[in-house]
């Protein structure tokens, strides 16, 4: 009896944790994807004690190829890139997942609602279709040039061309659910509207939620790096990937390092979370993955 | 088939009708005063004035309204705030190398795409597939600006084949735009192509396991025939659909493709207009670019009645 207790939880354990290695190993893509997260989340972390100062101006150092003491070389400023482009990590992060959070949490309101009443259905989706005509570079670079330049605004920017997408998606699974015969039995059972909503109708948009989520955060990063780009993206000030990229512009020719390193960066950061939203949604959508 | 046409024609309405109110509400709905962020930090009280007045913020919102709408529909997209030249001229000298690039680029990325897509679902789950799925997940990631300078860096700048950046105009010879357009739409397309390939590749998958590709194959038709005849037909519509979405990303694309390359297009007229704060300019892009996507829509929409005929109902 004593035996059989002490022995229950180490083997349960032992249980779980190839059970765990089985699902990583027949989720390939989603474990690397989550394992170059993680790293990045880390550097993004530990940025300051990683690296020296992005804005520190250092004037002999001008262009400086990379070398034991600049990883990443200088640019025409002497400032070193690999501290920017580290430094880098936490704005584009930081943008990604705002971005991802501030359109799901919007786009799953109003998609909701205009699943659920249709009144209000016609009007907003004839707002969404013509939001979605209009190119989402452009929409962001038209808030960005009336209002002042901050984080905040470009958070916001990049957020408002990504919600119709998300309305969409809501929406169709919500119109989709709402003719199951477990919604006709709530509504006979006299459930509240906003019951029904959080209790039944919500928990099914969860998944492709998720999946889209990612979706979004891979493109706000992209959006962000070429809105600094163009310069009309973060505060030249913030070292982000897209402001090191182009202030790398002028040189690219005898400095390429200058856009290669952020460019690397960014390219790495996008595929990582592409690759987990692809596992996810094959994994939530076992019919897609039999087709993709 | 008219009526078809006709009734997609009368859907694009409302769609432009919304860019339209859309874009005159962003102005007056931002928070803040847009025409003391578009003066600068730097301006005086009179320099916000005169923005004020000439982006027409000083009249009655309902005087302005209709003020735009009228020009609008006479085609009056409105006038620069810097250069005081109507943003219709500007549009005018700067279009050709935009369409030029955009055009060019769709060629390359279908060229490209479809063939990729096909062999990657005649060939699934081997090496190649394996190939053309791992361009395409790449595609997705890599930005345009990375794509473009390496491709700088290496066709012209290593291998000096092709112009390192700028644009030759068609009147000084097809030739000469071709090799200055070449990289940049090779660049412009990677994402293009990473999109048209993989749902290319889904939709033939599908198709190819539909009974009468068995039954094609047991009448001994050939393979090439089977692939594109029975199959490639029977799969467009997806793949037409997605041409015409990654049309939106091309247009964001051409803005970043053209600093990248130094063309003076459309997109340099943007990024010129961001760095004065020049509202009225991006305002009409936006509509311009709008109308656009809505025309590529349109045109796939129609296209799809050739892929389709049941459609046509």
């Amino acid at each position: 009896m004593v035996s059989t207790t002490d022995t229950l939880p180490a083997a349960e354990q032992r249980g779980r944790t190839s059970e765990l290695w089985s699902w990583a190993s027949h989720h390939k893509t989603i474990v690397a994807g989550i394992a170059i997260l993680l790293a990045l989340v880390a550097i993004a972390i530990a940025a300051p004690w990683l690296s020296g100062d992005p804005l520190q101006f250092e004037p002999t150092n001008r262009l400086r190829k990379p070398s034991g003491q600049f990883w990443f070389g200088t640019d025409q400023f002497g400032r070193d890139v690999y501290a920017r482009v580290i430094h880098g990590t936490r704005i584009s992060l930081i943008v990604g997942l705002s971005v991802a959070f501030v359109a799901t949490a919007i786009g799953l309101f109003v998609g909701v609602i205009c699943g659920f009443y249709k009144r209000v259905d016609g009007i907003v989706m004839r707002i969404m279709d013509g939001m979605m005509a209009i190119p989402a570079i452009l929409l962001a670079i038209a808030l960005i040039t009336l209002m002042k330049a901050s984080l905040l605004i470009v958070i916001i920017a990049i957020a408002v061309p990504e919600i119709p997408r998300v309305v969409r998606l809501v929406r169709s699974v919500v119109l989709s659910v709402r003719t199951r015969p477990y919604i006709d039995a709530a509504i006979a059972c006299g459930t509240s509207n906003a019951r029904i909503m959080a209790r039944h109708i919500l928990p099914n948009t969860v998944a492709p939620l998720i999946v889209q989520a990612t979706y979004v955060c891979a493109s706000a990063i992209l959006t962000e790096a070429g809105l600094s780009f163009l310069g009309a993206g973060t505060p030249p000030e913030i070292p982000s990937w897209g402001n090191v990229i182009s202030l790398g512009r002028t040189f690219f020719q005898i400095a390429p390092w200058i856009i290669f390193f952020p460019g690397v960066f960014l390219a790495v950061t996008v595929l990582a979370i592409n690759l987990v939203g692809d596992g996810l949604r094959d994994m939530l959508d076992p019919r897609i993955a039999r087709r993709m | 088939m008219a009526a078809y046409i006709l009734r997609r024609l009368i859907a694009t309405i409302p769609v432009m009708i919304v860019v339209a109110l859309f874009v005159f509400f962003l102005l007056h709905l931002t928070p803040g005063d847009p025409a003391a962020v578009i003066a600068g930090d730097e301006a005086t009280p009179a320099d916000i004035e005169a923005v004020r007045r000439k982006l027409g913020l000083d009249r009655p919102i309902w005087e302005q309204f209709a003020l735009y709408v009228w020009n609008l529909l006479r085609g009056d997209l409105g006038t620069s705030i810097f250069s005081n030249l109507p943003v219709l001229t500007l549009v005018k000298q700067r279009l050709e190398p935009s369409v030029v690039l955009a055009v060019s680029t769709l060629a390359v990325a279908v060229a490209l795409a479809i063939p990729m897509g096909v062999l990657a679902a005649a060939r699934a789950r081997t090496a190649v597939d394996r190939i053309v799925m791992g361009f395409s997940v790449l595609g997705f990631a890599v930005p345009v600006f990375l794509v473009g300078y390496l491709l700088i860096y290496v066709f012209a700048i290593h291998l000096r084949w092709l112009p390192v950046q700028g644009y030759r105009p068609l009147s000084e010879g097809i030739v000469g735009t071709l090799r200055s357009i070449a990289l940049p739409s090779l660049a412009l397309g990677m994402t293009y192509m990473a999109l048209i390939a993989r749902i290319t590749r889904a939709s033939m998958l599908e198709v190819l396991s539909e009974d009468y590709i068995r039954t094609a194959r047991a009448k001994g038709v050939s393979r090439p025939s089977i692939l594109l005849r029975h199959a490639l037909k029977n799969a467009a519509v997806p793949i037409v659909t997605v041409i015409g979405i990654g049309f939106a990303l091309l247009i964001s694309g051409v803005v970043i493709t053209e600093t990248v390359f130094n063309i003076p297009g459309l997109g340099r007229l943007t990024v010129d207009a961001i760095l004065k704060r020049d509202y009225p300019i991006i305002q009409g892009l936006i509509i311009l670019f709008a109308g656009a996507k809505v025309l590529v829509n349109l045109l796939v929409d129609i296209s799809y009645t050739f892929f389709d005929p049941r459609i046509r109902q």
